[in-house]
């Protein structure tokens, strides 16, 4: 193993770095801080409804944290998170010496920090923040915008830049760099699930940048696409949105089915029940997510035969997904099972997420979405499987790979609390919701109707105790960096199969200069 | 591989890629856009009539049935203009062509345009309700407190369903006095 110089010292190595460990660190520890921040502001959104009536915040303010913890949690957290951990791993997983194209790999990552500072300094502007939805419907962006839209769209415009870039770079290493021997279809779940979401992010992100381009030549301009006045049509705004929008929701969970096929493996001491059908249901999964955008807008007047093929293409994506879910179960079946941390988040994941998927049926349904749209319903569903889903998934994540990054072992204990305390939060925030929302409370207001209290009430309590889960989080792996106990040991887990775990521990600075024989 | 085929083929793979990402930027703009302005056109969803004048062709009246048309006017956010239609409903036999006056009067002291947009409920509708002539195929200037009658005639096509006995016309107003200026360009529609 070559190792013939380690890291620069001081500040500029993280400046000028293009190692892809240390790229992939700085992502994680980024996402990490986007989560806190992302989170206070969800905090903020939860001791407004802690009871009904206005007493924190202003109704306009309240919108831009719903706006902003929206953003900052899908642009800021999730993405970046896993773009971090593909940084970290992809190369090790199929024994590649770093990523293809370096240089382009710290110019992805550095267009971030100037983005949300520039994101979050519109808090601080002359009429707010962007307080239009995360989703940022046209007319409420355009007409009704406050100026700051301005920065939100150029922020956009790098945000997807920045993705873009990251996303050529996953797939010229997977298609290019992987060791001999290392078919596609011997690669990793991980692997293939970034390859394909790369694919997504490149076919999608030229969307949404279009989509925010409309919207400046609209403000800036003079053009007409979304103003009915000038012969266009906010419809069309939707239309565009959710063609990137539905592809971005896979987008953020399937590196998340990824983590997972790796993990259950490990701790059932068992390989994937069905490796096969796991890559094509990927792949239909990727393929059905471009011809489902408009259920996300079933009341906005569409065709009778629009909402037919909508809702059954919809319907349709449980097909593959539930390939998925029953292949973890079926691993997990008649295995050596133990339960670490990370094993704990995965059966989490697989249990809520799939909560999470059977709301998105019923919301696939046209005819019982007209009750459900813009409801707390849909609220809850989102976040079963977005923080359950990916956010679950990623802690699981780092605690696998962790002792193999430092060398060092996080508290086992505190893991487990970290597990169980954010389970019953989680659940207690988001459970309630689900009522809520069948009761008829929309999304997106500050203040409510009296007979909504109690869940709310709930809903926040469990919001805050998820929230310091995660304070407990940061602590354990703060801790196990500084002063966690030292392993040298190549395979942490018993079960764990893969090139990353023939490397030694801590993974040194530089792997696989030369090629591993993949038999 | 050796390293400069490596090399090689990593800048084959990633300009490739860029290609893609390119089309898919410009796939907005010139396929979805007009895609989606065609197929509503076509289809005639979004209760949308058409932008352009009817050409009438020679048929006879079906006095056998009466549809009821209802008119409704809003001015749209920050419109000043007092605009509403003279007849609020109009009983009209299909195939036969009616004509009715909406009212506008711009109340401040400046010159304004103004842009009526339709829409029709209920949506299936919008493929039979013909306009020979109508003040929405313009923009409409008015001097300051001046007010005019702004003529809309139609047909009612004979075919359409039975089961439809009444359909509402909507108009949106919208001040298009800086779009107006900026353009001088006239919208059809």
């Amino acid at each position: 193993m070559s190792t013939h110089h380690g890291p620069a010292k001081g500040f500029m190595r993280w400046v000028l770095t293009t190692n892809h460990k240390d790229i992939g660190s700085m992502y994680l520890w980024f996402s990490f801080a986007m989560f806190i921040l992302g989170g206070a502001f969800a905090m903020i959104i939860r001791a407004e409804l802690f009871q009904p009536g206005l007493q924190i915040v202003e109704p306009d303010f309240f919108n831009q944290m719903t706006t902003m913890h929206g953003l900052v949690m899908v642009f800021g957290a999730i993405m970046p998170s896993f773009v971090g951990l593909a940084n970290w791993m992809i190369p090790m997983m199929i024994g590649a010496p770093d990523m293809a194209l370096p240089r382009m790999n710290n110019l992805s990552f550095w267009l971030l920090p100037p983005t949300f500072a520039l994101l979050a300094s519109t808090l601080f502007m002359d009429g707010g923040a962007p307080n239009f939805g995360w989703t940022f419907y046209a007319p409420l962006s355009t007409t009704y915008a406050p100026d700051t839209v301005t920065y939100f769209i150029f922020g956009v415009h790098l945000l997807g830049l920045s993705s873009i870039m990251g996303s050529i770079n996953i797939i010229a290493t997977v298609v290019n760099l992987r060791a001999p021997g290392m078919t596609y279809m011997k690669m990793p779940m991980f692997v293939w699930t970034w390859l394909i979401t790369a694919f997504l992010l490149i076919a999608v992100m030229p969307v949404l940048a279009g989509a925010v381009t409309m919207m400046l030549m609209d403000i800036h301009f003079g053009t007409s696409f979304f103003s009915a006045a000038g012969g266009g049509d906010p419809v069309l705004f939707q239309h565009i949105f959710w063609f990137f929008g539905h592809p971005e929701v896979y987008i953020i969970i399937l590196p998340a089915f990824g983590v997972v096929s790796q993990i259950i493996p490990t701790f059932s001491r068992k390989p994937l029940f069905g490796y096969d059908s796991m890559v094509y249901a990927t792949a239909s999964i990727a393929f059905l997510s471009f011809i489902v955008w408009a259920h996300h807008m079933y009341t906005v007047g569409m065709p009778i035969t629009g909402e037919l093929f909508f809702m059954y293409a919809t319907m349709l994506i449980a097909v593959p997904t539930g390939v998925k879910v029953f292949n973890w179960i079926t691993t997990m079946w008649k295995g050596s099972m133990t339960f670490e941390t990370p094993m704990l988040f995965c059966i989490g994941f697989v249990f809520l997420f799939t909560v999470g998927g059977f709301t998105g049926v019923m919301l696939s349904l046209a005819p019982v979405d007209f009750q459900y749209h813009d409801s707390y319903f849909v609220v809850a569903h989102f976040h079963y499987v977005m923080v359950a889903g990916a956010v679950f998934s990623m802690s699981a994540a780092v605690y696998y790979w962790l002792p193999k990054w430092t060398g060092k072992m996080y508290s086992e204990n505190m893991g487990k609390a970290h597990f169980w305390i954010s389970f019953f939060g989680f659940n207690l925030t988001f459970f309630p919701q689900h009522f809520l929302g069948l009761a008829g409370m929309p999304r997106r207001i500050p203040d409510y109707a009296l007979q909504f209290t109690d869940f709310n009430t709930m809903s926040s309590i469990g919001a805050f105790i998820y929230g310091a889960s995660q304070i407990l989080f940061l602590f354990n792996v703060v801790r196990t960096v500084v002063a966690g106990e030292p392993t040298s040991e190549e395979k942490t887990w018993e079960g764990a199969e893969g090139l990353e775990w023939t490397l030694p521990t801590p993974a040194p600075y530089h792997t696989f200069s030369t090629p591993p024989d993949v038999k | 591989m050796t390293a400069m085929t490596t090399e090689k083929s990593i800048s084959h793979t990633v300009a490739k890629l860029a290609i893609v990402a390119v089309a898919m930027f410009a796939f907005v703009f010139v396929v979805m856009v007009p895609l989606y302005n065609v197929l509503c056109d076509v289809l005639g969803i979004n209760g949308k009539t058409s932008g352009e004048r009817y050409q009438v062709v020679e048929s006879s009246v079906d006095s056998s049935r009466e549809v009821r048309i209802q008119f409704v006017s809003t001015n749209n956010d920050g419109m000043p203009w007092e605009f509403h239609p003279t007849q609020s409903v109009l009983k009209v036999n299909p195939g036969a062509v009616n004509n009715t006056v909406f009212y506008a009067k711009n109340p401040l002291g400046k010159v304004m345009v103004a842009q009526a947009i339709p829409s029709i409920a209920p949506i299936r509708a919008a493929d039979y309700f013909h306009k020979t002539e109508c003040f929405c195929f313009n923009q409409q200037p008015l001097a300051a407190g001046a007010e005019t009658d702004m003529p809309l005639q139609f047909i009612v096509d004979q075919d359409l369903p039975a089961d439809i006995k009444t359909i509402t016309l909507s108009y949106t107003l919208f001040d298009v006095t800086a779009m107006a200026a900026s353009q001088g360009a006239v919208v059809a529609r």
